[in-house]
C-alpha cells in the first residue's frame, strides 16, 4: 500500500499547477492512502446517530437513505438559519485566490481540491443552485447553472465532499489570509455535519466518540485500566526520582479536577507528558498542599464530537462541567490539547455553562487571578504553570534538559482559536536553555497543521498525513539543519503522535517532547534522589558514561 | 478554460450594444435613461437590505473569532489587542483596519516549492492583490463620489475636495481625473491574474469576471465621453437633476454613449445584491472577524442551545461499579 511510498516519491508528486478544465467536470477518485475507513455501524449506534450500516466508500453504493437528498436539503437549510457563519461564507467569497497556498494538503498533495476555497466551492455550488435567487434564475436556463457556478446534488457531488471534507483538518490557516475571514474550517464542520446527517464518518472519528460518550476516554480503557496505567508510571518516576507521585483520582472536594486527553496516558511519547503532570501536582501538593484530581469519568480532553457535529461536541463536552460539580472542586485545570482547548475555550461555556458551582480561578499559590478564565472556570495548564514559573515557585534543574535544541510547534487550534502563543514558549525557555524559532510563516497564527488533525490520524491514509504534513517537517528541518534542532516542542496530544509520524518520516533526527514532558524533568522534586536518567529512562546530559 | 471569460466579455458586449442600438436606432432614451436607473436603484437598495437582513437573521450561536495573536491572559504576557481582541475597542479598530486596509489580506503570502536537493518550501510576501484591491477599491470609490456632483445642486464642498485631490496632477484639458484611469488599471491588473495565474484562473467561475468586464465597460465609455467624445455636461447635469428630483427629463444632444454608460451601471448596481459583490455587506458581519476572543470571561449564548442526552455519571457508574471497587476507586454508591 501506499505507506511504501518514500519520502523523494512523495516529494515527485508535488505539483502546484493545476490541470487545465474545469473542477466541477471533475468526478472524484477515492484512492487508498488518502482517505479513512468508513465508520462501523455499532460505533454509530452508540449514539443513536443516522444510517448505521456496514458501507465501503471504495463501492458504488453507500447505501443511501432514500430521501438523502432531501436530508441534505433541509439540512443546509436548517443549518443556514443556525449560524451566520455558514450563510455568509456561503455568500460573500470573491474567489480571490488569497487562501489558496495557504493550505498544508494542497502544498502537500497539489491537488487543486484541496485549495480552501474550492473545498468551500464544492457546498457553496451546490447552495448557490438551491438556495440563492440567482442559481434558482440560471438553472432555469439550459446550461445557466454554469454560468452563476450551481451545481444540482448528485451522489457523484456528495461522493466529492466526503473525500475532500475529510481532508481538512480544521485547523483555520486558512482564514487568517481570507479578507472576509472566511473560515474555511467552519464550513468544513458543516459539511461534516451534512455528511453524518446520512451516516457518512469515518471510523477513526466515530469509535473514539463512541468509546468517549460511554467509557469516559477516546480508546475505551476502562477505570481500572486508567488507573493502572497511572499506577505503572508512578513506578516509573519514583524508579528515576525516589520519589512516589501517586496520583488521586474521583476525589471528592480535591481544589482542582484535571482533565487531559486520554492520548497522553496511552499513547508514547504524550506518556511522559503525563508523567510531568504527575510531577508537577506532587511538587504542589508537597510543597504548597494543592490538592488535584483526576476523573476516571471525564477521562478525556479531547473531543471528537468537534469533528462529527455541534451536537455530539455537547454530549461529549458535557461530563467535564457535571464531573466537577459532582466532585466539588474549585475549578478545572486543563491539559495539553489542542482542538480540546478550541472547545473549551470557544464552544464549553455557551454549550453546557454557565459554571456558576465553580470558583472564578484563582491560583492559590501565587494568588493570581485567571481573569481570562473566569467564567469558563478552566485554565490551561501552561497558563497555570507559567504563573508559576513566574513568580519563582518551582524549582527547577534546566540543565537536566541541556541536551534538548528545542523549537516549537504551535497547534493550530491553541493558535488559531484561542491565541495561546507565549505561555507555552516562556515555560520551555524556563526549563531549558536552547529555543530556536522556525520561520516567521510557519508559527504562532500562521502555524501549519501537523497534517492529522479533526480526526484524520488514521494508519490507512497515511499519504495524506505525510503530504499535509511536509510544510510543518520543512520547517523544522530547516531549524534543524540551521541551529541543530533536535527536539520539537509541543502541547496537543495529536501532535505528540501525529509530529512523532511526522519526523520519522520526513526530519528522523528531531524528537517529540510535551512542554510538560521538559517541565517534569527539570522540576525538583522535594526528597528526590540524583538523578541519572529523564522520564524516556535515556541518561541525563553529563551522565551518559555512568551507563553501563 | 476560455468560455468562462467569453461568455461574460460577450454578454457585457451585447448589454452595450443593447443600449447603444436601443437610444441611436430606435430612440429608446425613456427607456434606458429613466426606467432602466429607477429600476436598478429600487432593486439594489430592496436587495440590499434583503440580503443583510437576511444574514443579520441567522443567529450567532458560538463566539469563533480567528486568533491571530497572542490572547489576553496573564497580566505580565502582552496580549495583541487587535488581533487577538478581548474588548468591542479592540474588534472595532480589527474592523477598521479590515475594511479600510484590508489588512488580512496584506498578511498574503505566496507559496514556492523547489525540487532539489534542498526542498525547501518557501513563502513570500504577495503584495500585488493587496495593492490592486486597494486601488481598485479606493477609485471606485472616489469615481463614486465625484458622480455625485450629477445628482447635487450646488455641488457639496466635500466633492470638491475629492475632486480637487484627484485632479492634482494637472495635465491637459480637461483636467485628468486619476481616479478613473486607476480604476481602469486596477480592473485590468484583476481581470490579467484571473486570466493569466494559474491557480485563479482554476477557482474563477463565469461570474468572477461578468462583474470585472462590466466595471471595465463602465470606466471605458466614461473616460471616452469625458475625454474623447466630450459629451454635453449640462445636457447629463439636466438629466441627472432630474433624476434626482424625481422629474425625469430627456435632454437634447446626448448621445448612445451616455446611455449605454449609465445602463452598465445600472446592471451593475442591480447586479450587486445578488452576487458575491455582496461581500461589501458582509465584512462587517463576518462572526471571525467581529468577535472579540472573550468567551472564557463572559459566557456567549446560544439563541438555540438545546439540552442533549449525556452518558451520566450514575450510569457509568452502575457500569463499572465493581472494576471500580476492585481497582481501589471511590464510587458514590457502595452495593
Ligand atoms: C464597500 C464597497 C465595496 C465594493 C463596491 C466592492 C466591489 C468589489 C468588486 C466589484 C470586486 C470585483 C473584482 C473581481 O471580481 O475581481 C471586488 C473584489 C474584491 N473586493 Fe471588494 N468591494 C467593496 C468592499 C470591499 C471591502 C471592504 C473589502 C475588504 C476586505 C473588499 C475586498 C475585495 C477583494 C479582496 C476583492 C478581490 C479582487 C479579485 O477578485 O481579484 N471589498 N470588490
Ligand atoms: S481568501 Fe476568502 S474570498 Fe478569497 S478565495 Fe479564499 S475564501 Fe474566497
Ligand atoms: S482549515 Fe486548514 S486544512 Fe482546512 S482548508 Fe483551511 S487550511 Fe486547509
Amino acid at each position: 500500500m501506499s505507506d511504501e511510498l518514500k519520502p523523494d516519491e512523495l516529494l515527485d508528486k508535488v505539483d502546484h499547477s493545476p490541470a487545465s478544465g474545469s473542477w466541477m467536470d471533475t468526478t472524484v477518485q477515492i484512492r487508498p492512502g488518502i482517505f479513512s475507513y468508513a465508520a462501523k455501524p455499532e460505533s454509530l449506534e452508540t449514539l443513536s446517530a443516522p444510517n448505521p450500516r456496514q458501507w465501503n466508500p471504495l463501492d458504488d453504493d453507500w447505501k443511501l437513505p432514500e430521501n438523502w437528498q432531501e436530508i441534505i436539503h433541509n439540512g443546509i437549510k436548517e443549518r443556514l438559519e443556525k449560524f451566520r457563519t455558514f450563510k455568509i461564507f456561503m455568500d460573500v467569497c470573491v474567489r480571490c485566490g488569497a487562501c489558496a497556498d495557504k493550505c498544508h494538503f494542497f502544498l502537500g498533495t497539489g491537488d487543486p481540491l484541496n485549495m480552501p476555497v474550492l473545498r468551500a466551492e464544492l457546498l457553496r455550488s451546490v447552495y448557490r443552485n438551491d438556495f440563492t435567487t440567482a442559481g434558482k434564475i440560471l438553472s432555469k436556463i439550459p446550461g445557466g447553472e454554469k454560468l452563476g457556478g450551481g451545481r444540482p446534488m448528485t451522489v457523484e457531488v456528495l461522493k466529492q465532499w466526503w473525500y475532500y471534507f475529510f481532508q481538512c483538518t480544521e485547523c483555520r490557516r486558512c482564514s487568517v489570509f481570507c479578507p472576509y475571514g472566511i473560515d474555511t474550517a467552519e464550513i468544513t464542520i458543516m459539511g461534516r455535519e451534512l455528511l453524518n446527517l446520512l451516516g457518512l464518518n469515518i471510523d477513526w472519528i466515530a469509535t473514539p466518540v463512541s468509546n468517549c460518550y460511554q467509557t469516559g476516554n477516546h480508546l475505551g480503557i476502562q477505570p481500572h485500566a486508567f488507573k493502572d496505567m497511572l499506577d505503572f508510571f508512578t513506578e516509573d518516576i519514583e524508579e528515576i526520582t525516589g520519589v512516589n507521585v501517586e496520583p488521586q483520582f474521583n476525589v471528592k472536594g480535591a481544589d482542582i479536577l484535571f482533565i487531559t486527553p486520554s492520548g497522553d496516558v496511552f499513547a508514547d511519547p504524550g506518556t511522559y507528558t503525563c508523567q510531568g503532570y504527575m510531577i508537577l501536582f506532587k511538587y504542589l501538593k508537597d510543597k504548597y498542599d494543592l490538592n488535584v484530581t483526576w476523573s476516571t469519568y471525564a477521562s478525556e480532553g479531547g473531543n471528537f464530537g468537534f469533528f462529527t457535529s455541534h451536537e455530539t461536541m455537547k454530549r461529549l463536552n458535557a461530563k467535564m462541567y457535571a464531573e466537577a460539580k459532582r466532585l466539588g472542586v474549585k475549578w478545572i485545570l486543563g491539559g495539553e490539547c489542542g482542538h480540546m482547548w478550541r472547545v473549551i475555550n470557544q464552544y464549553m461555556d455557551t454549550m453546557n455553562g454557565p459554571a456558576d458551582f465553580l470558583e472564578e480561578p484563582v491560583n492559590p499559590i501565587t494568588g493570581t487571578k485567571f481573569e481570562n478564565a473566569k467564567s469558563t472556570k478552566m485554565v490551561h495548564i501552561t497558563e497555570f504553570t507559567a504563573d508559576l514559573i513566574k513568580h519563582g515557585k518551582l524549582e527547577l534543574d534546566k540543565s537536566r534538559n541541556s541536551n534538548r535544541v528545542m523549537t516549537f510547534h504551535d497547534s493550530c487550534n491553541p493558535a488559531r482559536g484561542m491565541g495561546l502563543l507565549d505561555e507555552p514558549r516562556y515555560c520551555i525557555q524556563n526549563v531549558c536553555d536552547n529555543f530556536f524559532e522556525m520561520p516567521e510563516n510557519t508559527i504562532r497564527e500562521q502555524t501549519f497543521c501537523c497534517g492529522s488533525g479533526a480526526g484524520l490520524n488514521a494508519g490507512e491514509n497515511i499519504e495524506l498525513r505525510m503530504a499535509g504534513a511536509l510544510p510543518r517537517a520543512n520547517a523544522v528541518k530547516y531549524v534543524h539543519d540551521k541551529f541543530g534542532v533536535n527536539t520539537l516542542g509541543t502541547i496537543c496530544a495529536i501532535d505528540r503522535a501525529a509530529l512523532s509520524t511526522l519526523c520519522e518520516y520526513w526530519v528522523p533526527e528531531v524528537e517529540v517532547y510535551g512542554v510538560h514532558e521538559l517541565v517534569g524533568n527539570a522540576l525538583i522534586l522535594p526528597g528526590e534522589k540524583k538523578r541519572e536518567t529523564d522520564l524516556r529512562m535515556e541518561p541525563l546530559p553529563g551522565m551518559e558514561d555512568d551507563d553501563e | 478554460m476560455k468560455q468562462k471569460y467569453m461568455l461574460p466579455l460577450t454578454g457585457v458586449f451585447l448589454l452595450f450594444l443593447l443600449a447603444y442600438a436601443g437610444v441611436e436606432g430606435a430612440g429608446m432614451q425613456w427607456f434606458f435613461g429613466i426606467v432602466v436607473p429607477y429600476a436598478a436603484v429600487l432593486a439594489f437598495l430592496a436587495g440590499f437590505v434583503y440580503r443583510v437582513m437576511g444574514w443579520a437573521s441567522s443567529a450567532v450561536p458560538f463566539r469563533i473569532p480567528t486568533t491571530c495573536g497572542q490572547q489576553k491572559s496573564l497580566p505580565w504576557i502582552k496580549q495583541n489587542r487587535i488581533d487577538n481582541p478581548d474588548t468591542t475597542a479592540g474588534v472595532f479598530v480589527r474592523m477598521v483596519l479590515e475594511i479600510f486596509l484590508f489588512r488580512s489580506l496584506f498578511r498574503n503570502t505566496k507559496a514556492a516549492f523547489n525540487r532539489n536537493e534542498k526542498n525547501k518550501l518557501t513563502y513570500s510576501w504577495e503584495i500585488f492583490l493587496w495593492l490592486g484591491a486597494l486601488a481598485f477599491h479606493y477609485s471606485f470609490l472616489t469615481v463614486l463620489l465625484r458622480h455625485l456632483r450629477f445628482f447635487l445642486n450646488p455641488v457639496p464642498a466635500c466633492i470638491k475636495v475629492v475632486e480637487y485631490f484627484d485632479g492634482i496632477i494637472q495635465v491637459g484639458l480637461p483636467i485628468v481625473m486619476l481616479s478613473g484611469f486607476l480604476l481602469l488599471g486596477a480592473a485590468l491588473f484583476l481581470l490579467a491574474r484571473r486570466i493569466f495565474d494559474e491557480k485563479v484562473s482554476y477557482i474563477s467561475l463565469a461570474a468572477d469576471y461578468f462583474p470585472l468586464f462590466l466595471i471595465i465597460g463602465i470606466a471605458v465609455t466614461g473616460i471616452f465621453m469625458r475625454y474623447f467624445t466630450k459629451v454635453d455636461i449640462l445636457g447629463v447635469k439636466t438629466f441627472t437633476m432630474g433624476l434626482a428630483t424625481f422629474h425625469p427629463v430627456i435632454p437634447e444632444g446626448v448621445g448612445g454613449l451616455f446611455y449605454a454608460h449609465i445602463f452598465m451601471v445600472s446592471i451593475l448596481f442591480a447586479y450587486i445584491p445578488v452576487s458575491k459583490l455582496m461581500h461589501m455587506g458582509g465584512i462587517f458581519l463576518s462572526p471571525t472577524r467581529n468577535m472579540a476572543n472573550n468567551t472564557r470571561m463572559k459566557r456567549h449564548i446560544n439563541p438555540w442551545n438545546y439540552d442533549v442526552d449525556i452518558h451520566t455519571y450514575e450510569q457509568y457508574e452502575d457500569h463499572f461499579r465493581d472494576k471500580m471497587i476492585d481497582a481501589g476507586l471511590p464510587v458514590d454508591k457502595k452495593e
